[in-house]
């Protein structure tokens, strides 16, 4: 079943300066929605993290590239999906050790990356990630008090 | 969509003024920026966030990378005037219980 939104799709080049682009135009689309401040910073991180993956690991060897950024506004939520079709990473190689950091870890061993995916999971209240060609990062965010009631419908995407 | 670093110097005490957002892209000026300061021995570096108004896992990064460096040098390293927002990436990211963390009201240099 189909349901009536509104649908926006940006392409950006594969490069670091643009992923800001992407952040300007969703504090667009997520007040516009509806979002409070809170909630569109945390939309902005997530976003910028599966923007960054893209273009930091999808793209290393290649010249040239492009990120396509989707987004879906529904009446109770934001669905933003963010895909390369560059080489794919092992995603859930890079899964493997994600998570906080640990009191007591030793210094010297703290990792000095990898929060990304993490940061977009605990931000976002529903997070896919497909492997295909590229990777494919599709995230939901449901706009203030409307998840609960989105449980009691039957769901259609 | 940049960022200026403001470093003044006095003796061992570094204070780095940070303004503007910290992303993929800004990162690695800062990197360069704050890498040489934090091999220096027995430094202690204050890194100023007031006037930072966004951050993500690239910007936790760079500070998890110099705050290594600093201690392996027996150092300090100091964050201050982080904004609630800032102040819940370090949170969940429990970097808050290992890295010395001052938020705006606490931690201002003024």
């Amino acid at each position: 079943m189909s349901q009536v939104y509104d649908y926006i799709e940006m392409k950006i080049p594969a490069k670091p300066e643009f992923i800001g682009v992407i952040r300007l135009t969703l504090s667009g689309i997520g007040s516009r929605m509806g979002f409070a401040y809170e909630e569109i910073e945390d939309l902005k991180i997530a976003t910028s993290e599966a923007c960054t993956n893209a273009v930091q690991h999808a793209y290393k060897d290649l010249e040239k590239g492009e990120v396509k950024v989707s987004f879906g506004l529904y009446p109770d939520r934001l669905e933003v999906m963010v895909s390369d079709s560059g080489k794919s990473c092992n995603f859930e190689e890079v899964r493997q050790g994600l998570g906080p950091y640990q009191n007591g870890q030793k210094v010297e061993l703290m990792r000095e990356g990898g929060l990304g995916l993490y940061l977009i999971e605990t931000l976002m209240d529903d997070v896919k990630i497909h492997q295909h060609d590229g990777v494919t990062v599709f995230m939901t965010k449901f706009l203030e008090g409307e998840q609960v009631e989105m449980d009691a419908k039957t769901v259609s995407t | 969509m940049n960022i200026t670093v403001d470093v003044n110097e006095l003796n061992t005490d570094f204070i780095v003024k940070l303004k503007g957002e910290i992303d993929a892209y800004t990162a690695p000026k800062l990197r360069e920026s704050l890498f040489p300061i934090s091999e220096r021995d027995n430094v202690k570096i204050t890194i100023d966030l007031t006037e930072v108004s966004y951050m993500d896992s690239t910007g936790l990064g760079v500070f998890v990378g110099a705050f290594k460096s600093v201690r392996a040098h027996n150092g300090e390293f100091t964050l201050v005037g982080l904004s609630e927002r800032l102040r819940r990436l370090f949170d969940i990211t429990g970097l808050a219980d290992i890295i010395d963390i001052k938020s705006g009201t606490e931690g201002g240099l003024e």
